[in-house]
């Protein structure tokens, strides 16, 4: 294949641009495994594992870390009710009523984080509750739950409202018909908007910064570390975060495809039902 | 309403209604209206609250622009520190445009299928790794004594060792890598759509490849290129993170002079005022892009 | 046993819309009882008001000679089957069977005891743990029908379960239902567009257009003595005349019709002479050679011979199409285009309504 010069150009453009995209990563990364004190690969001063172990000597670091998970969780607890029990309202509202609460819903997801953190800040300030790990959950809440609530209304769509009353029918109440019909066809939506509402509460910095008070997450740890007392520890939490993020990312890809697959032998099934034809009525 | 009660019982009705009201109106709602509240009060001790000072004033918005003299070229220090944040937010925006059109260019129109969507891919992954860490791997790359000094020297390039992080350049080249992919996606998005053939006809008829693009493919993603736009607009005006690391004192961001007014000088109400001029920044740039661009709320959300 | 279900002046309007208007009926206990009209007539409207999904605008609805009013669709004893069956996805066959019995507290013993019962009254003994997406269409249809039963109700609605099969297994199921109901005592109500389902499972039909009943009746008085254009039209083929009535006397009426004179029956006393009204005929009423009373010329535009009979569309004197269908009795006449038939047709054989709204077709 004969190339022109501008696809050759443009070819050349691509290869710089994904070493450029990766290559800071595998510097960071490889800097880990470097003896030097300060995070480089140059000079290569010898291949080392202290910095992991000097990360796991690190008690700050697991303070944060634990921090960061009890956020986390925490998050989820407001978010996901929160983000459910909005998402159906709104799916049961009028038109008019619907799109003007709609706009204020997502509004937290256009707005800079650092603003969500200092009005969060100041409200509850006011009420007398000062910042602290508390404040900076329902910070991020504020716009995790607009997360869950998109992901979750994405589903409700999907659903067949007659199966509700399929329930109610059949005698049951309405809690009866949330519990064993829509909150079953919901459980996907609420499983992986769970999952992104503690991925985001866990590498959010800029709302917490301002909500904190004098609490430390993973996120404030690592970025003070960077600026005051960077040695390659950093680095090593740094690769650790990085390998679970990928490891995390496959899973969900993994499971989301098993579950693809199981619908398709369903279907099958099905199929195959259909054409062994029916069976007689006995004593018809 | 009426409605909602018959479908889920009056007992799910209300907790739902109590529940969406805890979100809505003490999150979102009454929080943005007490920052704005906020910002139009003084800094009063707590003796002084109630008396004579404490009236509502426009004193905390003047003052980012005080000590600024337009004729003799002079500005405050926050003001300085504020329009860096709107020219540098901008020099991020159309570096990645730049940056990333030709890329999206390729990935929606020229790649092969299979290779286009191994390539999405692997743009993804550095998308996963947080902020602070896509912002730290260049803290290390632009170091003094880091890897890129020591390349361009050995290469020749360059004598001595360039101080990367001094200026503005490091906090622009850290935020272009950290906020890529919110362009690259609406751009890819936005050409994909774009009907091959009327590449090549206008090709066909001549067409230089710079006119194919300005003339046929720009004009068609001009929704990618706004909501790109917006989104990198607005996460570099309120980064914190990429300034903080990569930035040095002489080149601070608008959300540091925020940070440092609530919890260095203690003046709330100012930094109130400050945050409500950035937000204030942010919906203007999206309402000047949505005007320019003649694209709507709805395409955002997307 | 089943209960009666009485509609008393139900009304039901959305905004400017009026979907059910004053309707009044009863319907007796373990009665197999259908709703038949054009979609958007309101029967729907008028199910989902039994079952309690909606409150009537006006009127009330009665089961057992109770009010149902501010009893809510599951204080109701009815049980609904779905248009689209409604099943739930994420039960196995015998959840979805049990669900009735479940929300009422009963053991998971009762449940999977009285599921396998039910499962083998509808003939699936084996499937009670199968998913719902394995079934075929046909078992689904059962297994909504076997979730219905479970909950002992005493009045079954019905919204055209059966749209969603094949002609086959439609006309199959037809007979299972009627013997379900026939067995259990149970009073079903049941709605749909198809005069078939109707007419072949129905103790009486309701034909229903815009919101009102056209004619209540069993299903040979509907089909047979048509009370108004609606009702002949929208029910089987017919052939219309139009015309003055000129003469009335003992249930028989003659109209002055622009092909000739036809006398036939008066669908009621009410019509008056010099009144125009329409007159309708079956195609099989029809027979050839002059009949008894009514005689008409015709020229054959086109036939469909079937084997065991034949449809022969006609061309009147006066340019009107009629049609006809002859039994095939090994004696058919010539039905190449162009021939010519004399057809006729004794009084009783023909309606006359008066003149009103007709069908859509």
């Amino acid at each position: 294949m004969r190339l022109t010069g501008s696809e050759l150009l443009l070819r050349v453009y691509l290869g710089v641009f994904f070493v450029y995209l990766f290559a800071p990563l595998v510097i960071m990364s490889a800097a880990t495994f470097n003896t030097s004190r300060f995070p480089t690969v140059a000079p290569w001063m010898g291949a080392t594992l202290q910095w992991f172990q000097a990360l796991w000597a690190d008690e700050q670091m697991w303070r944060a870390l634990a921090n960061s998970v009890v956020a986390g969780l925490a998050v989820i607890v407001v978010s996901v009710p929160i983000g459910v029990a909005a998402a159906m309202l709104l799916d049961g509202l009028s038109k008019r009523a619907k799109s003007f609460l709609y706009a204020v819903m997502v509004s937290p997801l256009l707005t800079p984080g650092v603003i969500i953190g200092i009005s969060t800040l100041i409200f509850w300030e006011r009420l007398g509750v000062k910042g602290g790990l508390h404040l900076a959950v329902i910070g991020q809440s504020s716009f995790i739950i607009a997360y869950v609530m998109l992901m979750v209304l994405a589903r409700l769509q999907r659903f067949d409202r007659s199966l509700e009353e399929a329930a109610l029918d059949l005698g049951a109440t309405h809690l009866q018909a949330f519990r064993r019909v829509l909150l079953p066809h919901l459980m996907p939506a609420i499983f992986s908007s769970a999952v992104l509402a503690f991925f985001q509460s866990f590498e959010n910095y800029n709302t917490t910064l301002f909500t904190r008070g004098t609490d430390v997450t993973l996120t404030i740890f690592l970025a003070s570390k960077v600026r005051t007392g960077l040695t390659p520890a950093v680095n090593a939490l740094g690769l650790v975060l990085i390998a679970f993020t990928i490891v995390g990312a496959i899973a969900y890809e993994v499971l989301r495809r098993r579950e693809a697959a199981r619908a398709a032998a369903a279907r099958r099934a099905a199929e195959q039902a259909e054409s062994l034809g029916e069976p007689a009525l006995q004593g018809a | 309403m009426a409605e909602l009660f018959r479908r889920y019982g009056t007992t799910l009705t209300l907790a739902m209604a109590a529940a969406t009201f805890v979100w809505v109106v003490m999150m979102v709602v009454l929080p943005y209206f007490v920052m704005v509240e906020y910002s139009f009060h003084r800094n009063l001790t707590v003796s002084e609250l109630g008396g004579p000072k404490d009236v509502y004033t426009l004193e905390n918005y003047a003052s980012l622009f005080r000590g600024t003299d337009l004729s003799a070229f002079e500005f405050s220090d926050d003001f300085r520190v504020f329009m860096r944040t709107i020219w540098g937010s901008a020099a991020v925006t159309l570096v990645c445009l730049l940056v990333c059109y030709p890329v999206a260019y390729y990935l929606a129109k020229i790649a092969p299928p299979e290779r286009a969507a191994f390539l999405l891919v692997l743009l993804v992954i550095p998308f996963w790794i947080n902020e602070i860490l896509r912002t730290f791997a260049w803290f290390i790359l632009l170091a003094y004594n880091g890897p890129l000094n020591v390349l361009l020297k050995a290469v020749g390039i360059i004598d001595a060792p360039v101080r990367w992080l001094s200026g503005s350049g490091g906090v622009i080249i850290g935020m272009t890598y950290a906020f890529l992919l919110f362009m690259m996606f609406p751009l890819y998005n936005a050409i994909e759509t774009l009907d091959r053939n009327q590449v090549e006809a206008a090709r066909d008829l001549g067409a230089s490849t710079w006119k194919v693009h300005w003339r046929v493919v720009i004009p068609h993603a001009k929704p990618g290129v706004a909501v790109g736009c917006i989104m990198v607009f607005v996460l570099a005006a309120s980064s914190y993170i990429v300034p903080y690391l990569l930035g040095s004192p002489g080149t601070r961001w608008f959300t540091q002079t925020i940070y440092e007014w609530f919890f260095e000088a203690s003046d709330w109400p100012r930094g109130s005022a400050y945050a409500f001029i950035l937000l204030g920044l942010c919906v203007a740039f999206i309402m000047v892009m949505m005007k320019l661009f003649k694209v709507g709320l709805t395409d955002i959300a997307k | 046993m089943g209960e009666s279900v009485e509609l008393d002046r139900l009304t039901m309007r959305f905004g400017a819309f009026t979907a059910v208007d004053s309707v009044s009926l009863t319907i007796e206990a373990g009665e197999f009882f259908s709703f038949l009209g054009p979609s958007g007539c309101g029967k729907t409207t008028i199910l989902r008001c039994i079952s309690g999904f909606t409150e009537p605008s006006e009127g009330r609805v009665l089961i057992g000679g109770r009010d149902m009013r501010g009893i809510g669709p599951n204080k109701r004893p009815t049980a609904l089957i779905f248009q689209n069956l409604a099943l739930f996805p994420l039960m196995s066959v015998a959840e979805n069977i049990a669900f009735g019995l479940e929300v009422r507290g009963a053991s998971r013993e009762e449940r999977r005891r009285r599921a396998e019962q039910l499962l083998d009254l509808i003939a699936l003994p084996d499937s009670a743990d199968k998913r719902i997406a394995e079934l075929s269409g046909g078992q689904k249809q059962r297994v909504a029908i076997a979730r219905a039963l479970a909950v002992e109700p005493q009045v079954m609605l019905l919204d055209e379960p059966l749209s969603a099969l094949d002609l086959k297994l439609r006309q199959h199921m037809r007979a299972e239902l009627r013997a379900i109901q026939k067995r259990t005592g149970v009073t079903f109500i049941y709605i749909t567009h198809d005069q078939g389902e109707a007419f072949t499972m129905s103790d009486r039909v309701a034909v229903m257009s815009k919101g009102r009943i056209e004619q209540i009746g069993v299903p040979a008085d509907i089909y047979d003595r048509p009370q108004s254009e609606f009702v002949a039209t929208f029910v089987g083929e017919n052939n219309r005349f139009e015309g003055p009535l000129v003469d009335k006397s003992d249930g028989l009426g003659v109209v002055e019709t622009s092909a000739g004179r036809y006398a036939g029956k008066l669908a009621n006393d009410r019509l008056n002479v010099g009144e125009t009204v329409a007159l309708y005929v079956r195609p099989e009423r029809l027979a050839l050679g002059a009949g008894a009373d009514n005689a008409l010329a015709a020229r054959v535009t086109h036939a469909d011979f079937e084997g065991a009979f034949a449809n022969v569309f006609l061309k009147g004197g006066d340019g009107r199409p009629i049609i006809l269908h002859l039994a095939n009795d090994g004696r058919l006449p010539d039905l190449a285009e162009g021939s010519e038939l004399t057809v006729g047709f004794a009084a009783h054989q023909a309606i006359i309504v008066p003149r009103g709204e007709r069908a859509r077709d």
